[in-house]
């Protein structure tokens, strides 16, 4: 009976494990063995020898670290902000009355448009050339600032314009899940703070911010992979060869080691993925932890 | 503290799109709340007793009137500056912190010279617990305590930082019953060892009855009586507030009053005099009827039930406003109907009005005239009068 009831469960698990390992876990143990090959070549699906130098030539390629930083930089720039604008303008959001759900579907609205398209307009609002400064030049020049090439220009424009596109892009998402966060706080809380004396940047502190906790913490934890994963806002903005423009990111880098120009080298490429990989994983788990703390379910 | 309402008003506008009056919750209240004593405001759901309770607390303002607290007009202090303490009916814990740091919160936003440090909290804290008897569950979080704790909590936090005026706003409603009788009288002690002046709000008449020093019966946001809880009783201004307290409710007739003689139906039941020709409700409580084989209330008997002490007799009417007059009389009284009576002792109502010769059976009762009231049929104000 029982022997029986074990087979029956695996026959009934046999679909999703079927589907499950041939989409997720034979690309994933395929990658690690990718990322070991020495020397692979895909013409022949020869390699000369297993070990780390996959790893080795990725971290002392040039574009790799270009690609690294870019991405650190937006991981560091635009999580906290996109989450600290995302929380201000829930509470303006939660806080009016008239209107409130105009304006909540307005700022919804770029969630539902084309990073692309939407990449596109940046380009132009942005971009310099000959004929044109393009409307942000123009605002600077009205306010008696020089013209600034935020596309093809210094460094740090370029970061500037990649990561206001990054906070502009991811914004409507996480109002969308800060707005009812705040809508589900049992409002007698705020009445029973408030007949405690409390001020109110304190109800805030003490009441509101530790009642959405959870989800602030969902927002940054996804905020955090969604950056590192970051490729094609870049790509929207700078166009395909992004280790020309300096702007590459690491996703960025794992796609041009396969199909780019200088590409057709899948075993950096894989070795590239697990970097990422790792470095995902580490500050999901140092997040967790911080999270032991401060999240309250 | 006492706490004086002069003309106070609270007017919330109509939503209905089409338009229409906007709904009055508290209408026009005068009263005063002297220092130290337990108020119960009572009146059906919707009458807006907890409106009340929110303008004294400050969470909401008044739209005409004022609040004071002894001389002080408190009507434009908002509720995080008039330290009241508040017992939501939820209870409104704070579910992230531990009841030790639920409790301690008010003390938190203390400033200036009344700023605590953290040990001196706890203390207080403790000291308050000791007094809700909750002192040994302090590490732990409100989702890990039981309705009646959490509700201890609730009135701990609204303690600790010495209210001058505590108000609760139905806090028994999600106890059980033996729960709630044994909170009630806690919060009648706690309430006399602090000697802090307390509103507390309740739909419940007996809640209200037991506890308070004073009651104010309220409907539709206007104040029907305030009274000692036994004069609200026995002495009551009109037939809303007759019929609001006690239980079994009042049985209230359709009635007459003829040349000093008042008639139920047609029943001769009372002379009385001081009380003009009219028609009238009489209002008799259950105990206010007396077994009487030539009184003037006749009625069909339907049923005994026996009591123990008391016997409750059912009988209909054909003026009574409800289904069954429920009248309480003694038992060693009715011990001759319920032993000959049409439906017996146990088993109440079979054949209502049936007895054992299948004829419909008839009782009669006398009424006595302290537990008898008479209401205008229009105002439905009381009438005094005096028996002849």
């Amino acid at each position: 009976m029982k022997k029986n009831n074990d087979l029956k469960s695996w026959l009934y698990l046999l679909p999703a494990i079927l589907f499950l390992g041939a989409f997720m876990v034979y690309p994933l143990i395929d990658v690690m063995i990718y990322s070991v090959e020495e020397g692979y070549n895909s013409a022949s699906q020869s390699y000369y020898d297993v070990g780390l130098y996959n790893f080795s030539y990725v971290l002392h390629d040039p574009y790799f670290l270009q690609a690294l930083k870019n991405t650190f930089i937006l991981v560091i720039i635009t999580v906290p902000l996109s989450t600290t604008i995302a929380l201000l303008i829930s509470l303006g959001l939660t806080s009016i009355k008239k209107l409130k759900h105009l304006f909540q579907t307005i700022y919804f609205l770029p969630y539902v448009t084309n990073t692309l398209a939407v990449g596109l307009v940046f380009m132009i609002l942005f971009k310099k050339t000959a004929y044109t400064d393009g409307l942000v030049n123009v605002l600077i020049n009205l306010f008696g600032g020089e013209s600034v090439d935020f596309i093809d220009g210094p460094y740090w424009a370029k970061m500037f314009v990649l990561c206001f596109y990054t906070i502009w892009i991811v914004l409507p998402f996480k109002i969308l899940i800060l707005t009812s966060a705040l809508a589900s706080v049992n409002e007698t809380l705020y009445k029973a703070a408030r007949i405690d004396g409390t001020s109110k940047a304190g109800i805030f502190f003490k009441i509101t911010l530790p009642m959405i906790s959870p989800m602030i913490f969902y927002l940054v934890i996804t905020g955090f992979i969604g950056a590192f994963k970051a490729y094609s806002d870049s790509v929207a903005l700078f166009g395909t060869d992004l280790n020309a423009a300096g702007m590459n990111t690491i996703v960025g880098y794992v796609y041009d080691m396969l199909y780019g120009d200088s590409g057709g080298y899948p075993s950096y490429a894989s070795a590239a993925a697990l970097i990422l990989f790792a470095i995902v994983l580490t500050i999901t788990v140092i997040n967790l932890m911080i999270s032991r703390k401060n999240v309250h379910y | 503290m006492k706490i004086v309402l002069e003309n106070l008003t609270k007017r919330f506008p109509n939503r209905n799109k089409k338009g229409g009056e906007d709904v009055i919750a508290v209408d026009n209240f005068n009263f005063e709340i002297p220092d130290g004593k337990l108020i119960g405001l009572l009146g059906p759901s919707g009458c807006g007793k907890s409106t009340a309770l929110n303008l004294i607390s400050g969470l909401e303002t008044p739209t005409e009137g004022k609040i004071f607290f002894d001389d002080e007009d408190m009507t434009d202090v908002p509720a995080e500056k008039r330290g009241v303490g508040l017992v939501f009916q939820s209870y409104a814990l704070y579910p992230h912190l531990t009841v030790m740091h639920n409790i301690t919160f008010p003390l938190e936003n203390l400033r200036g010279s009344k700023k605590m440090t953290r040990h001196e909290m706890e203390e207080k804290a403790y000291e308050v617990a000791k007094l809700v008897q909750i002192d040994h569950l302090m590490e732990r979080k409100p989702n890990e305590l039981s309705g009646g704790q959490q509700q201890r909590v609730a009135i701990a936090r609204a303690l600790v930082k010495i209210p001058k005026v505590l108000l609760l706003d139905e806090p028994l409603s999600n106890l059980d019953a033996r729960l709630r009788l044994q909170t009630r009288e806690e919060i009648r002690r706690i309430q006399r060892e602090t000697g802090i002046t307390t509103v507390f709000v309740t739909h419940d008449q007996e809640e209200a009855m037991s506890i308070s020093d004073m009651i104010v019966v309220m409907k539709d946001g206007v104040i029907q009586q305030i009274d000692r809880p036994q004069a609200v009783y026995d002495d009551p201004k009109n037939l809303f507030v007759a019929k609001f307290l006690g239980t079994p409710a009042i049985n209230v007739f359709v009635g007459s009053v003829k040349k000093g003689t008042l008639y139920i139906g047609d029943d001769e039941v009372m002379k009385v005099k001081g009380c003009g020709d009219r028609k009238v409700y009489v209002g008799v409580r259950p105990e206010g009827f007396i077994i009487d084989e030539n009184g003037g209330l006749r009625c069909k008997l339907n049923g005994v039930e026996v009591m123990g002490r008391d016997t409750s007799i059912l009988s209909a009417h054909y003026a009574h406003e409800g289904e069954i007059i429920r009248s309480i009389v003694a038992s060693e009284d009715a011990a001759h109907i319920a032993d000959d009576g049409p439906a017996g002792a146990n088993e109440t109502a079979d054949e209502p009005g049936q007895n054992k010769n299948g004829k419909a059976a008839e009782i009669r009762f006398s009424l006595r005239p302290k537990k008898t009231f008479i209401f205008d049929r229009e105002t439905e104000e009381r009438i005094p009068f005096e028996t002849a």
